[in-house]
C-alpha cells in the first residue's frame, strides 16, 4: 500500500492504479467520463482534474487528471480547491456547448452519468449563445439506439467496441467539436456485445432500442438481482418491469464473473417474457384442443391422473434447481428424467467429473481473462457462451503487458499501453471445424473434424508430457502445431483450456482435460473452462437424472402412465419421431412451462409456468457457481413458479409431505438434504428471513412514482403491495435504504449517482469484488493432491477420412438463433439466419451447388431440405448443421449424413 | 555572415544535386559522423546547444540520449523527419527542402546514426509536392552513390529512408499525432510519458525531429560545437531562418545569426513597412505565438529572449500586423483554423475553441457583446498548458490572450459601435 494526501488528510491505497480509480474506491465524488474501470485513463475529457502539490510548503499546485497520475508515494492531490472546482465546472460548460438539453424527452435521463456529473460540478447555468452543431442519426440495428446531438465526445463508445470488444464498425469521423460516432453507413452493428454501449456511453447517444418501445424511467421499474438464462455462464443481471410487463435487462456487476459487461443475447432476449406465446392459464385438453381452465378444474384433473402411479418426470437444464427437484420429489428420483439430449447428458456428467477430479480447475471468467496463453478445443465460444469470449478477448492481452511493464507504463494508461504493444497479441490457439468469431485475436486456428480436433488436443498434452497418451499416425503438421501450442503453454504462467459439448464429442472433452492435467503435472496452475449449454445444465446434471433414453424405452413398453415435461421443448433434444413416439406412449402428458412450446402444444395439460422474471430460484453455471435469481414482479393470472405448482400437484396428489415445502427456503432446505452435492445451495444468497435494519430490501428505487395511482382505474384505494415469502426483497420501494447484501442487490443507486456507474459505491474496491463478496456459491473444486497423479483419460480416436458419397455433419451455433428462448424476443428474432446447411466451398463444386441452392440432407434417417451456405474454411468432407434455429430439425450430430441438389 | 544552411540555394530554386553539393562540402558531416562512435556524435550535438527548430526549442542532443542504445535495446527504431510545416506564416522548411534536399537527407542520415536508427521517415506536408519530387531525386542519388542503404560507405551502418505524403491535418505536425498518422491511424496526440524516444513509431524508440533541426546536424559534426556555437549572437547555437509576411516592403526568409534583432530583420531584411502603412505588432513564430508589439522590436530573437517578454520565438517566422488590417479579424482568423484543426480529443481545445471561433465571429459581425470578452479571456485560462492533453490548444489561444492584452481597445470598439470599424461599412 502506498500512502498518499487527499487535501491533506493520508490515506493507503493500492499503488497500482491512477488517483482517479484510488480517490473513487476512497468514496471521493470526483467526475470523469472518458475513464472506465474496465477500460482504464486516456486523459481525454479532463472532466477528473485536481490540484496536485509537490510537498506541504506547496500552496500554489498545479491541475492534473487524476486519471492520469499514478498513484506514488507521499503524493499530494486536492479535490476541492477552488480553482480546480471552478475547472472541472468549465469542463462540464464545454462538454454542454452543443449538448441539447433535451433530458425530459431523453431515454438516458434519470440513470445519466452526465447528469450526475453536471450536478456534481455545480454547472448548471448555459452561457454559450451560439448555434450547437448537429449531426444525423443512424439506424444501427434492433438493440441500440443513435441520438448524436447528445455526444460529448468522450470516445468511450469507441474505446469500448473497438479496442475492448474488437468491433470493427463503430468508429469516431471528422474532428473539432464535430467528431461523429457512428458507422460509415447505417446498419446492424456487428458485434456481439454492441448493447453495452448503452452503459458504456455516458450521455444519452447509445440507448436501448428495446426498451424505447416500453419506455419507463429507471427510477419508476421494479427491479430484482437475477441470472441470465441464455446460456451456461450465468452473467448476473438486473431487470426492470412496470405494469407487468419486462421493460428491460441491465448489467449487474460481479466481480468474477461478468464484470461491466453483458452479450446481446443476454441483454436484449428478456421480451420473451412478455411475448404472446407465453402461457398464462392452466390449458386443458378438450375438443381436440388446449381450452384455458381454472386452477381448481386443472387441480382436480390431475388428482385423478396422479392417483394411478407410474408418473414419469422429465426435468429441464433450464429450469431452476428447485423446480427441477420439486418434479423429482413429485416423481421419486427413480423415476425422475433429465431433459436434455442423451450425448450432452454423457458429456456433461463427463466434464463435471473431470473437474471434480481435477488436477485442473475451473476458472471463473475474471480469471479467464487473466489467463496469458489459450487453447480453445472445438468452441466456437462467442455463439455457445458468448460473454467468455469477450474475456477471452482480453487474455491475449495479458503476455504483451511484459512490453509496458519493460518500458514502465502503468497498465491502466491504456493506449500508451496500446502504441507500445501495437499489434502483439499472446498466444491463443483455436481448434474448430469452422471460421470462429475469436479468430481474429488467434495467434494460430486449426480448422479441422472433431477427430482431428480431439487428436491435436491428445498430442498437445503428448507434447506436454511424454506420459499422455501418444496419437498414432500424426501427420507432420498436426506435430508441429501441437508443438507450438504445448510450448506457448508451458511458457505461460496461467495457461487455460476451453472446450465444452458443442461437438459433442468425448474425445474433444478428454483431450482438452489431458492438456490441462499435462499442465499440472508440469507445475502450472492450469485452468480448465468448459462451456455448458444452458442455464442450469450443471445443476440438472448434479441432480442425478436418468437419461431420458430410458423415458422413452418405458413409453415405449406401455409403462407409463403420466409424463411431468418441466419447462422443456423435447423436440429440442431428440429427433422428432422419438418425441412423438414418448408423447404418444404416455397417457396423460403435463408440461409446465412459460411458452407454449412445441411440446406444450401436445399436452393434455399445460400449466402456466413463471420465467426467471417471474420466479425465484438457483442455477448452476459452468463454473459451478450456484447463483440465486429472484422474482421481479408479481405476474398477473395463474403464473407460478414450477416449484409451486409442482408442490401442488403434489398435494393434490394426497402427497401430505409437500404442505411444508411452502416456500423457496423450504424446498432449498429439503434439496440440500436429499442431494449432497448441492448442499450449499443454501448458502446462495440470504434465505427470507434475512433483514437489514429489521427491514426488507426495496425492489423498486425510492424514488418510484405512482404506486398509489397505477391500479386507481380498478380500485381507487391503494393495494397492500404483494408480499413475498420466498425472499428478503419487498414487491415495493420502501425498507432498508442502503446497500444490501451482494447477492440482493436489485439496482445500482447511490446518492448523487442514478447512473449504472453508481456501482463504484458498492465495490470494495474500483473494479473489484463487490462489498462482502461477489455473490454465489462454488461448488466444484477439484479433489485435493491431484496435481501429483492426474491420469490421463480417454484414447486418441481415429484420423478423420473424407467420404466419398457423404459428408460428415458438425453442429453449428449461433449466438442469435440457437437458443429457445430469446428466439421469442422481437429484437433477437430479427437478427436469427434463415435455416440452412453450410458445406465447404470445395465440396460444393462436386456437388454442383451453389450459395443460396436448396438441397435435401439425409441425416440419421431424417430429411430436410435447406439452402446452401458456401464456407471457404470448411475443412473437405465436412458440412454444419445450425443447431436449435428454427426450421432446422433436431438430429443427433455429428454424423455422416447426404446432400444431394434439388 | 556566413551562411550554412542556405549556402547552396539560389533565388531561382535550381536541383542541387548530390555532385553539387558534394561541392560545397556535402556528405562530409556524414563521413565524418560514420568515423565516430554515435555517442560521440550525440555529444557533440549536445556541445552545441542546438535547439529544436519546430518551435518548441528542445534541446536536440538532450532528446537523443533519451533513446535506448546497445545490443539489448528495441528495434527497428525510428528518425521521422517532421516536414508538416502547417504552423501558418511558416514556410522555411520548404526553402530548405526545395533549395538543398540533400542537406536534409544528410542530416537525417548523421541523426539516424547517432541514436541507431534502422528506418527513416521524411513526414511531409500533403501540398509540398516540389519538396517530394526533390526529395525523392536526392534520396535516390543518395542511395546510388551509398550514403543510404545497406552498409553506408562500408561502415556497417544501413539505414533505408522514406517520404510520406501527409493527407493534411495541422495535427499530423505534432509529433505524437504525426506518429499516429504514419501507422494509418487518426492523427490524436498521443499520451505522454512514454516519450517517442521509448516509445515511439510502431512503439519502438523514435526521434522525430523539424526540418530546419535535422539540416544543421552535419554542419554541427563537421565543425564541431564551438563553431556552430560561434554563429549565433546568443546562447542558443547556430544559425536561423527567420521569416516575415504581412505588409512589409519585402516579404520572405533569411538565414542570420541566431538572436538578431527583430527590428533588424524587420526594419534591414524585410524593408521595413509598405509605405502608407503602420506597424502594429507581429507574431514572432507563427500563429501559436503571442503578439509582440513596438516596445519589443529590440528582443534578440532566439528562445530565450523572446520568452522572458512573454511570447515565443516559435518557427522564427513573423507574421506582421499593420494599422490597416483589424486584429480582431486577424485574430479571428487564426481561431477559426485552430477550432478547425483541433483534433477533438480533448474538451478545453475542442469546446473552447469553437466557443473562441463563434464569440470573434459575432464580435466581427457587429453582434459582439461585453460578456464575450470575459468569456474569450475565460477560454485563454482553460486551454493554458497543462489543462490540455497537447499544445495545440495552449499555442491557439497564444495569438488571443496576446491580442486581448495589447489590441484591448479595438476589442472594445467592435461591441461598442456594434461593427468592425475596419470593415468598409
Ligand atoms: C499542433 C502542433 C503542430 C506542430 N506542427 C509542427 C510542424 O509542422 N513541424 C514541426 O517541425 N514541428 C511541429 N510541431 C512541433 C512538434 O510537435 C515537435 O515538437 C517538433 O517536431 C520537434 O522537432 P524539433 O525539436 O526539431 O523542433 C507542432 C506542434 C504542435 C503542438
Ligand atoms: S457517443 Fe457516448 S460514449 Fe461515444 S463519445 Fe459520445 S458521449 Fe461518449
Ligand atoms: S454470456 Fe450467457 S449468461 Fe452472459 S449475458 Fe450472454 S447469454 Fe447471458
Ligand atoms: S489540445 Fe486536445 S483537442 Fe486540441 S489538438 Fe490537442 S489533444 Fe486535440
Ligand atoms: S476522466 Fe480523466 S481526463 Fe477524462
Amino acid at each position: 500500500m502506498t500512502k498518499v494526501y487527499v487535501d491533506n488528510r493520508p490515506f493507503e491505497v493500492r499503488p497500482d492504479q491512477c488517483m482517479l480509480q484510488a480517490c473513487l474506491t476512497l468514496g471521493f465524488d470526483l467526475p470523469y467520463f472518458c475513464w472506465h474501470p474496465a477500460l482504464g485513463s486516456v486523459g481525454a475529457c479532463r472532466q477528473c482534474a485536481v490540484k496536485q502539490y509537490k510537498d506541504e510548503n506547496d500552496k500554489k499546485g498545479r491541475i492534473v487528471m487524476s486519471c492520469m497520475t499514478p498513484v506514488a508515494e507521499g503524493l499530494r492531490i486536492s479535490i476541492h480547491d477552488p480553482e480546480v472546482v471552478a475547472f472541472r465546472a468549465a469542463i462540464i460548460e464545454g462538454l454542454m456547448e452543443s449538448h441539447p438539453h433535451d433530458c425530459p424527452v431523453c431515454d438516458e435521463g434519470g440513470e445519466c452519468h452526465l447528469q450526475d456529473m453536471t450536478v456534481m460540478t455545480g454547472h448548471n447555468y448555459r452561457r454559450y449563445r451560439f448555434n450547437k452543431r448537429t449531426f444525423r442519426n443512424q439506424d444501427l440495428g434492433p438493440f441500440v439506439n443513435h441520438e448524436m446531438n447528445r455526444c460529448i465526445q468522450c470516445y468511450r463508445c469507441v474505446r469500448y467496441y473497438r479496442e475492448y470488444a474488437g468491433g470493427r464498425d463503430l468508429k469516431e469521423f471528422s474532428m473539432r467539436n464535430q467528431v461523429y460516432f457512428g458507422r460509415y453507413e447505417d446498419g446492424t452493428l456487428e458485434n456481439e456485445f454492441a448493447g453495452n454501449l448503452v452503459e458504456i456511453c455516458p450521455t444519452g447517444v447509445f440507448t436501448d432500442k428495446t426498451l424505447k418501445r416500453h419506455y419507463t424511467r429507471k427510477w419508476d421499474l421494479q427491479f430484482a438481482p437475477s441470472i441470465c438464462v441464455h446460456c451456461g455462464l450465468g452473467c448476473n443481471t438486473s431487470p426492470g418491469e412496470r405494469y407487468g410487463s419486462l421493460r428491460r435487462i441491465v448489467n449487474r456487476y460481479h466481480g468474477e464473473l461478468n464484470g461491466y459487461f453483458l452479450c446481446d443475447r443476454g441483454r436484449f432476449s428478456y421480451e420473451f417474457v412478455n411475448s404472446e406465446r407465453r402461457v398464462r392459464q392452466p390449458l386443458l385438453r378438450q375438443d381436440n384442443g388446449l381450452r384455458p381452465t381454472s386452477k381448481a378444474a386443472v387441480l382436480d384433473r390431475l388428482k385423478s391422473i396422479l392417483a394411478f402411479g407410474k408418473v414419469l418426470g422429465i426435468g429441464s437444464p433450464r429450469a431452476s434447481l428447485e423446480a427441477n427437484f420439486a418434479l423429482r420429489a413429485l416423481v421419486g428420483a427413480e423415476r425422475f428424467f433429465a431433459g436434455t439430449a442423451p450425448a450432452e447428458q454423457r458429456l456433461t456428467s463427463l466434464m463435471l467429473q473431470i473437474l471434480r477430479e481435477g488436477p485442473a480447475r475451473t476458472p471463473s471468467l475474471h480469471e479467464i481473462e487473466l489467463s496469458d496463453a489459450v487453447l480453445i478445443l472445438g468452441e466456437d465460444v462467442t455463439q455457445t457462451a458468448p460473454r467468455m469470449a469477450l474475456a477471452l478477448r482480453q487474455s491475449v492481452r495479458q503476455q504483451t503487458f511484459q512490453i509496458a511493464e519493460k518500458l514502465k507504463i502503468p497498465l491502466w494508461l491504456d493506449h500508451a499501453v496500446r502504441e507500445a504493444v501495437q499489434e502483439e497479441k499472446g498466444p491463443l490457439f483455436i481448434a474448430a471445424p469452422y471460421v470462429t468469431r475469436l479468430d481474429d485475436v488467434a495467434r494460430e486456428t486449426y480448422r479441422a473434424a472433431p477427430q482431428e480436433i480431439a487428436r491435436l488436443g491428445f498430442a498437445v498434452a503428448h507434447a506436454l508430457d511424454g506420459s499422455a497418451p501418444e496419437v498414432a499416425g500424426l501427420s507432420e503438421e498436426l506435430r508441429n502445431l501441437a508443438g507450438r501450442v504445448a510450448q506457448a503453454l508451458r511458457d505461460a504462467k496461467r495457461p487455460l483450456v476451453v472446450s465444452g459439448p458443442s461437438l459433442n464429442s468425448e474425445s474433444v472433452i478428454y483431450a482438452a482435460a489431458n492438456v490441462a492435467s499435462a499442465l499440472c503435472r508440469a507445475g502450472k496452475p492450469a485452468g480448465l473452462s468448459f462451456t455448458t449449454p444452458e442455464c442450469n445444465s450443471v445443476g440438472l446434471n448434479l441432480m442425478g437424472a436418468r437419461p431420458l433414453a430410458e423415458a422413452m424405452e418405458a413409453a415405449q413398453k406401455g409403462e407409463v402412465e403420466a409424463l411431468v415435461i418441466l419447462e422443456n421443448d423435447l423436440y429440442r433434444r431428440a429427433p422428432r419421431q422419438q418425441v412423438d413416439a414418448l408423447l404418444k406412449g404416455a397417457k396423460h402428458v403435463i408440461v409446465l412451462d412459460s411458452l407454449l412450446t412445441p411440446t406444450a402444444s401436445q399436452a393434455e395439460i399445460v400449466l402456466p409456468a413463471g420465467t426467471f422474471a417471474e420466479s425465484d430460484g438457483t442455477l448452476v453455471n459452468n463454473e459451478g457457481r450456484a447463483q440465486r435469481f429472484f422474482q421481479v414482479f408479481v405476474p398477473q393470472g395463474d403464473i407460478r413458479e414450477s416449484w409451486r405448482w409442482l408442490r401442488e400437484m403434489m398435494i393434490a396428489a394426497g402427497r401430505r409431505e409437500a404442505a411444508a415445502l411452502e416456500t423457496l427456503d423450504h424446498v432449498d432446505e429439503a434439496l440440500a438434504q436429499a442431494l449432497p452435492a448441492l448442499a450449499a445451495v443454501t448458502k446462495a444468497a440470504p434465505s427470507a428471513s434475512f433483514r437489514e435494519a429489521g427491514a426488507k430490501i426495496p425492489r423498486a428505487p425510492h424514488r418510484y412514482s405512482g404506486r398509489t395511482a397505477m391500479h386507481a382505474n380498478i380500485n381507487v384505494s391503494e393495494p397492500k403491495p404483494p408480499d413475498d415469502p420466498d425472499s428478503p426483497l419487498s414487491f415495493s420501494m420502501e425498507g432498508y435504504p442502503d446497500q444490501p447484501p451482494s447477492p440482493l442487490i436489485p439496482f445500482f443507486w447511490s446518492p448523487a449517482w442514478n447512473s449504472i456507474q453508481a456501482v463504484n459505491k458498492f465495490q470494495e474496491e474500483i473494479a473489484g469484488p463487490l462489498r462482502g463478496g461477489d455473490p454465489g456459491v462454488r461448488l466444484i473444486e477439484p479433489t485435493p493432491g491431484s496435481e501429483a497423479n492426474g491420469a490421463y483419460r480417454g484414447a486418441p480416436p481415429e484420423a478423420f477420412s473424407v467420404r466419398e458419397e457423404e459428408r460428415f455433419f458438425v453442429p453449428l451455433y449461433h449466438i442469435f438463433g440457437s437458443e429457445e428462448l430469446s428466439q421469442q424476443a422481437p429484437a433477437v428474432a430479427e437478427l436469427i439466419p434463415k435455416p440452412y446447411i453450410a458445406i465447404a466451398t470445395e465440396d460444393a463444386a462436386r456437388l454442383q451447388l451453389k450459395e443460396g441452392d436448396e438441397a435435401e440432407v439425409r441425416l440419421n434417417g431424417s430429411t430436410q431440405r435447406l439452402a446452401i451456405r458456401l464456407r471457404e474454411e470448411m475443412p473437405k468432407g465436412l458440412a454444419g448443421l445450425p443447431v436449435g434455429l428454427p426450421g432446422v430439425e433436431t438430429v443427433e450430430l455429428p454424423a455422416w449424413g447426404k446432400i444431394t441438389r434439388v | 555572415m556566413e551562411k550554412v544552411l542556405t549556402k547552396n540555394i539560389q533565388p531561382d530554386l535550381p536541383y542541387v544535386d548530390v555532385k553539387a553539393y558534394e561541392a560545397t562540402g556535402g556528405y562530409q558531416g556524414l563521413r565524418k559522423a560514420l568515423g565516430m562512435t554515435p555517442a560521440e556524435v550525440v555529444e557533440v550535438v549536445k556541445q552545441s546547444n542546438l535547439r529544436g527548430r519546430g518551435g518548441a526549442g528542445f534541446p536536440t542532443g538532450m532528446k537523443w540520449s533519451f533513446v535506448p542504445m546497445g545490443a539489448d535495446a528495441p528495434r527497428p527504431k525510428y528518425l521521422v523527419a517532421n516536414a508538416d510545416e502547417m504552423e501558418p506564416g511558416t514556410f522555411k522548411d520548404r526553402l530548405l527542402m526545395e533549395g538543398d534536399p540533400h542537406q536534409l537527407v544528410e542530416g537525417m542520415a548523421v541523426a539516424a546514426y547517432a541514436i541507431q536508427a534502422d528506418v527513416a521517415y521524411i513526414f511531409l506536408r500533403g501540398e509540398y509536392l516540389f519538396s517530394a519530387e526533390r526529395l525523392r531525386r536526392a534520396i535516390a542519388e543518395a542511395y546510388e552513390n551509398h550514403y543510404l542503404g545497406k552498409n553506408i560507405l562500408g561502415s556497417g551502418y544501413s539505414l533505408e529512408m522514406y517520404i510520406h505524403l501527409s493527407a493534411g491535418r495541422y495535427m499530423c505536425g505534432e509529433e505524437t499525432g504525426l506518429l499516429n498518422a504514419l501507422e494509418g491511424k487518426r492523427a490524436n496526440p498521443r499520451t505522454k510519458p512514454p516519450y517517442p524516444q521509448v516509445s515511439g513509431l510502431f512503439g519502438k524508440p523514435t526521434i522525430v525531429q523539424n526540418v530546419e533541426t535535422l539540416c544543421n546536424v552535419p554542419h554541427i559534426v563537421k565543425n564541431g560545437a564551438d563553431w556552430f556555437k560561434s554563429l549565433s549572437y546568443t546562447q542558443d547555437g547556430g544559425t536561423k531562418i527567420y521569416g516575415a509576411s504581412g505588409k512589409v516592403k519585402r516579404p520572405g526568409l533569411w538565414e542570420l545569426p541566431m538572436g538578431t534583432t527583430i527590428r533588424e530583420i524587420l526594419e534591414v531584411h524585410a524593408g521595413g513597412m509598405q509605405d502608407g502603412v503602420r506597424f502594429r505588432g507581429l507574431l514572432p513564430g507563427g500563429a501559436s505565438t503571442d503578439f509582440l508589439v513596438e516596445e519589443h522590436l529590440d528582443v534578440k530573437m532566439d528562445f530565450t529572449e523572446v520568452a522572458k517578454v512573454g511570447s515565443r520565438m516559435g518557427t522564427g517566422t513573423m507574421i506582421i500586423l499593420d494599422n490597416q488590417t483589424c486584429p480582431v479579424g486577424m485574430v479571428r482568423n487564426l481561431e477559426h483554423f485552430f477550432a478547425q484543426e483541433s483534433c477533438g480529443w480533448c474538451t478545453p481545445c475542442w469546446s473552447g475553441l469553437n466557443w473562441a471561433e463563434k464569440a470573434l465571429t459575432a464580435l466581427e459581425e457587429g453582434q459582439g457583446q461585453p460578456a464575450d470578452l470575459e468569456h474569450l479571456s475565460f477560454i485563454c485560462n482553460l486551454c493554458a498548458p497543462g489543462n490540455t492533453f497537447c499544445a495545440l490548444a495552449p499555442g491557439a489561444v497564444e495569438p488571443l490572450q496576446s491580442a486581448l492584452k495589447y489590441f484591448r481597445e479595438d476589442f472594445d470598439r467592435h461591441i461598442a459601435e456594434k461593427r468592425c470599424p475596419w470593415s468598409s461599412q
